[in-house]
């Protein structure tokens, strides 16, 4: 079932800026003065499920997905919770095997560094300095030359490039998690899964992070597939939501929104709601 | 907010240094009141002499040359004991930590043969040795191996497992997985066998030389009791009591070295 929501936009307009999205901001423009890409130019991976099953023991947890996801596609998924969101992502990373169907990239063969995925927590390396953490991200690359320089940019582009040299310990939570970002982004993915990365954050802190987020897929198109709890959160970042019920896609939302969304707006909140009615089964107005 | 600014300052400025002199207070201020109760006839000469006494005889067997090479004997069968015992230690507990193969082979073995208090074997020992250098070695690795063995383990059994999960997802091999995320996770854990090992390590050297031996601190202390040279014999106790801290001092600086990272080592 696939339903499009046309709503019409008032104001657009950025309401606050927190100094980490002003600092990208400015070392984005000052890198890429152009405008952004057009959505064709993306660098992203398509993806196709094909009947996706995967059961743990007599635990069937999803039952047939089926779902197409063009290049460079911003998704959300969201569901409840032990629904299979996180099982889902580990397959589509590859971090677990299909019980049965298959997951393939487009035509393109995937390398191991043009996947990448993003934890709840940063899971960052804490005998290691920050920018070393970074370079973690590299893979195989890690040794080549430009190695530094490459970790020091992508530092940048989250707004960290002062921390390279401390140690994990002293950055606030918010931070890690911009520091994992930026060790998820540094070889350049073709496809970045995220599994509720912002969970831990304080309201505010997790509004910054989803500005970033938005940018940094604006600016590098790779396909980003984001699980989250919080349908405003997917509501506000997506291309597209997915309602995972009962081991299937149980809804198909396209978000036709243009960006940046105004959070808080009357659109996003209707369609918020909407998505809402659906995850907590028929309500009183059907 | 400014009173509270300036708080740290004002501290550094009223107490310079002290730190570091702080924990020496209570040695010295024993020493001073054991050497006034000495000189006040406080204490019997026969049950304690006084620090002074203590020194001077210190000073006499630094010249005739016994107490260092008494010092150097015992400290060299203390290393070469220690780095026997624990680099076996290590590597049983490396490969038990690592291999399911490894462990089930062995682990079993080792967790009885620790329950037999090392020190019990000197009988043992000295039938097999007799009071050759090899016995006190013996002794001081089989002594020191389980401290190192048993926090090894432990400590690359606990490296947390997400991170082990996230250097696989990026990519990294075996050797670089053990290099870059168990080895490091693993070492403060390794650093407490470390140095419960180091405590060992004298305990069961001295215990040895005063047992079986024809040099070294314990048999000095040994010889000194013959000749009721008491002085001697406390003397040897405070080196005892000097090296140990040697030992500990020495392995918590390399602990400052290498585990800057961790928040309850680094330097504020
Ligand atoms: N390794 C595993 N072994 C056995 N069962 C598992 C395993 N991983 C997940 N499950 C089960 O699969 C189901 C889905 O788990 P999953 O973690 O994908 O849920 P989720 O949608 O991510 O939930 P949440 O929103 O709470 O994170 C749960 O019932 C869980 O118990
Ligand atoms: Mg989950």
């Amino acid at each position: 079932m696939q339903q499009v929501l046309r709503l019409p936009v008032s104001r657009t307009e950025v309401i606050d800026a927190p100094d980490v999205i002003r600092q990208a901001e400015a070392f984005r423009s000052q890198r890429k003065p152009s405008v952004t890409p057009a959505k064709f130019e993306t660098r992203g991976l398509p993806l196709v499920i094909r009947d996706l099953r995967k059961a743990f023991g007599d635990n069937e947890v999803l039952r047939g997905v089926d779902l197409e996801i063009p290049a460079g596609q911003f998704v959300a998924i969201v569901g409840q919770s032990g629904c299979g969101k996180s099982t889902l992502l580990r397959l589509i990373a590859g971090l677990d095997k299909p019980t049965s169907g298959t997951i393939s990239f487009g035509d393109a063969e995937a390398r191991a560094e043009d996947i990448r995925v993003m934890f709840q927590e940063p899971r960052l390396l804490p005998w290691a300095r920050v920018l070393s953490n970074v370079e973690v991200g590299l893979g195989r690359d890690r040794k080549a030359a430009g190695a530094h320089e490459r970790a020091r940019q992508a530092l940048e582009e989250v707004g960290l490039a002062e921390k390279r040299d401390q140690w994990p310990s002293v950055l606030s939570g918010g931070q890690k998690q911009r520091v994992a970002l930026a060790r998820a982004l540094v070889s350049g993915p073709r496809l970045l899964a995220f599994d509720e990365p912002l969970g831990a954050l304080d309201a505010l802190t997790r509004i910054a992070m989803q500005r970033l987020l938005e940018r940094v897929w604006a600016d590098q198109t790779f396909t980003a597939i984001l699980v989250t709890h919080d349908v405003a959160e997917a509501v506000a970042l997506a291309d597209r939501v997915l309602v995972i019920e009962n081991g299937r896609i149980a809804e198909d939302i396209t978000v036709d929104l243009p960006r940046p969304r105004q959070r808080g707006s009357a659109e996003l909140a209707a369609l918020e709601g909407s998505i809402l009615g659906q995850l907590l089964g028929p309500g009183p107005t059907g | 907010m400014s009173l509270i600014e300036s708080l740290p300052k004002v501290r550094k400025l009223t107490v310079p240094k002290a730190d570091g002199l702080l924990p020496w207070l209570v040695p010295l201020a024993i020493l001073l009141i054991w050497q006034a109760a000495s000189v006040a006839g406080l204490v019997s000469p026969r049950v304690l002499p006084a620090p002074s006494d203590v020194a001077r005889a210190g000073w006499k067997l630094l010249w005739s040359g016994e107490l260092g090479r008494n010092i150097w004997v015992s400290f060299w069968r203390a290393s070469i004991g220690f780095l026997i015992g624990g680099s076996i230690g290590f590597a049983f507990g490396l490969a038990n930590g690592l291999s399911q193969l490894s462990s089930k082979l062995t682990d079993t073995t080792l967790q009885m043969i620790r329950n037999v208090p090392h020190l019990a074997l000197i009988p043992l020992v000295i039938l097999w040795f007799g009071i050759d250098e090899s016995a006190k070695l013996f002794l001081v690795a089989l002594g020191v191996f389980f401290p190192v063995y048993l926090n090894t383990l432990h400590g690359i059994r606990t490296v947390d497992p997400q991170l082990i999960e996230m250097g696989r997802v990026y990519g990294m091999t075996d050797g670089e997985l053990f290099r870059r995320v168990i080895f490091p996770g693993a070492l403060p854990s390794i650093f407490v066998g470390l140095r419960f090992a180091l405590g060992i390590m004298w305990l069961t050297l001295i215990v040895a030389e005063t047992i079986a031996a024809s040099s070294g601190l314990g048999y000095m202390a040994m010889q000194a009791r013959e000749f009721m040279q008491i002085d001697v014999v406390v003397l040897s106790i405070l080196i005892y009591a000097l090296l140990g801290k040697v030992a500990d001092s020495a392995s918590r600086l390399l602990e400052r070295l290498t585990l800057s990272w961790h928040p309850a080592f680094s330097k504020h």
